[in-house]
């Protein structure tokens, strides 16, 4: 703008950055910021603070300001509203023009987003809630290497939840007993097995040497059962041209899916290895480790719903989402929240479950929801009836703690699952009768009746249910 | 240590989606059926020699019953494939057309000796 002149020093933030009547753009970038501001800044000039220092803006003016048209870069926060039961906090919403981001990139985007401003003085915490990525910029991302549809269709798994485990003891074991242990899980009757997320290359198991033994394992069970098997093969490593090495061999192996920890090894590792997924035909499943130190604190960091958008656009097959059996309501709901985001092909706005902005993921293909740790048979009807078919069911010490070993222990696994699958068919309420529905499947399955003499009965939660719909 | 506890475990030869229930019962087989088709997804079947239970596709019965509503013609239709192929493997498959897939697939019938 031509009749603009330069005024140096220190503005207020809200005089650019806070736009109150601003109608977001279907190719905006919308952002959710729970903001706490220090004592004394007002909440405008807090939410402005943040839209500037994620965006276009600096402490003070800078003449190259006027080089640019900072009006068309400029993020703005447009929004403000109470945070229910917190009297510090409030949301800030901010919409950021579609040009501020790097094609193809969740690197850029959370670069941008939760970058220095995570640092700023004029905010006391901060957390970012929710984002909205517009269509336009979901396009440009590659997403996950298969998807729920093409990894159903590969494995030959349909109707159902897939079964799996991860390999105990998580370390220690060497690579010919750890592939003794995949093979009796499989053989059992599970889908899948598990590295450890902690399993890369210890000296005690050196990773060709696991790769090799696990894929004897999976190829005779697979022989043996006539059911397509596989064993997440992790493939996170100290560098990038390890990884896809590692990657190399499992498909010189003939193994159909290999695992990656995203946020250790970081995005642009992430995004690289769905990329050589997608193009060997490899499925990849994620696990989350160090997401709690990003994600736990309700005041500061990232929830976890952003990062599982991200890891959808970064590219993954699967993602840990948590269990949700026997933790609150409000857990429950939030947890169905971001499993939707993994999943659908569209997510409506809906403050119950923790979803700020309507959600339109295009033609991206879905991740399956992987429930694991903690979990044994009698948590098998509720597991169904949250995640339905579309997930990945993970019982580690619920199939190798089994009194008669990974064998029994995956075949009680299998039984109960596919008794609750069948029951939840013919109309039957799998929370209120699951007690029922896996008592009369043991009738005709020892390894079931001892696995639920082993692990204590839990209390099914008749009310909480309930509410669930309400 | 209980006698349960010490049992061999045998591999079993399966065929996915409960398979590691009992044979399902002319009932239990209607119940699913009418659980493809409240899904809205049509139901199909498909056979095959037990040799060939590990391949992608299988022989179709016939085409898919779009359109059809009534369990008890997905029922005979079943029947009619097993008086013709008596020594195949015979599935049920829900064919999901939303999500471009098969919502169910599970086996109704295993020839004598599977």
């Amino acid at each position: 703008m031509a009749n603009q002149t330069f005024d140096a020093g220190v503005k207020d933030y809200q005089l650019t950055y806070w736009v109150p009547d601003y109608v977001p753009l279907d190719t905006d970038l919308l952002a959710c910021f729970k903001v706490v501001p220090q004592e004394g800044v007002p909440r405008e000039e807090a939410a402005a603070a943040v839209a500037a220092e994620s965006s276009t803006g600096t402490w003070t003016t800078v003449w190259t300001d006027l080089l640019t048209d900072m009006e068309y870069y400029k993020g703005r926060a447009y929004r403000i509203e109470d945070v229910p039961g917190d009297k510090e906090a409030f949301y800030a919403f901010i919409a950021y023009p579609l040009d501020l981001f790097e094609e193809g990139s969740v690197v850029n985007v959370l670069t941008s987003l939760v970058g220095n401003v995570f640092g700023f003085k004029a905010v006391r915490s901060l957390r970012l809630e929710d984002l909205r990525f517009p269509v336009a910029y979901i396009k440009t991302c590659m997403g996950p290497p298969s998807g729920i549809q093409v990894e159903r269709d590969k494995l030959n798994k349909y109707g159902r939840p897939m079964l799996g485990a991860t390999i105990k003891p998580k370390l220690g074991l060497s690579a010919k007993n750890y592939g003794r242990a995949v093979y009796e899980c499989l053989r059992g009757g599970l889908d899948l097995t598990k590295d450890d997320e902690n399993v890369n290359s210890q000296p005690f198991m050196r990773w060709q040497n696991r790769f090799e033994f696990v894929a004897e394992a999976v190829h005779k069970a697979t022989d043996e059962t006539g059911e397509r098997k596989g064993h997440y093969l992790n493939v996170t490593a100290p560098d990038s041209e390890q990884m896809l090495e590692r990657a190399e061999f499992a498909k010189e192996l003939g193994m159909p899916i290999i695992m990656h920890d995203f946020l250790t090894a970081g995005f642009t590792a992430n995004t690289s290895l769905a990329k050589w997924c997608r193009k060997n035909g490899v499925l990849l499943h994620i696990h989350r480790a160090m997401h709690a130190v990003i994600d736990r604190n309700p005041r500061h960091g990232i929830h976890f719903r952003v990062l599982a958008k991200c890891l959808r656009l970064s590219g993954g097959d699967h993602l840990h989402t948590g269990t949700v059996v026997g933790k609150l309501e409000g857990d429950r709901a939030s947890t169905l929240g971001f499993v939707d985001q993994l999943r659908e092909a569209f997510v409506p706005e809906d403050r119950s479950r923790g979803v700020f902005f309507d959600q339109d993921w295009g033609s991206m293909p879905g991740v399956f929801a992987v429930a694991s740790g903690g979990i044994h048979v009698w948590h098998m009807p509720a597991l169904v009836n949250i995640f339905g078919d579309d997930s990945v069911l993970q019982f580690g010490g619920g199939t190798q703690g089994h009194p008669g070993g990974n064998a029994a222990g995956a075949a009680a696994n299998r039984v109960a699952l596919e008794a609750c699958v069948k029951a939840r068919n013919e109309g039957r309420d799998l929370e209120r009768e699951g007690g029922d529905i896996l008592r009369d499947a043991a009738r005709h399955s020892k390894e079931l009746a001892v696995a639920l003499e082993t692990w204590k009965e839990i209390k099914f939660e008749f009310d909480t249910v309930d509410k669930l719909d309400a | 240590m209980s006698a349960l506890q010490t049992d061999d475990y045998r591999t079993q030869y399966t065929l996915e989606t409960f398979s590691f229930l009992p044979d399902l019962t002319a009932d239990e087989i209607f119940d699913q059926v009418v659980y493809i088709i409240n899904q809205g997804w049509t139901p199909s079947i498909e056979h095959d020699k037990p040799e060939n239970a590990a391949a992608h596709y299988w022989g179709m019965w016939k085409l898919p019953f779009f359109g059809m509503r009534d369990p008890m013609e997905v029922l005979s239709e079943i029947e009619a494939c097993r008086q013709a192929y008596p020594d195949h493997l015979i599935r049920l498959v829900g064919y999901d057309n939303y999500t471009q897939c098969q919502g169910h697939n599970f086996v109704v019938y295993r020839p004598r000796g599977m």
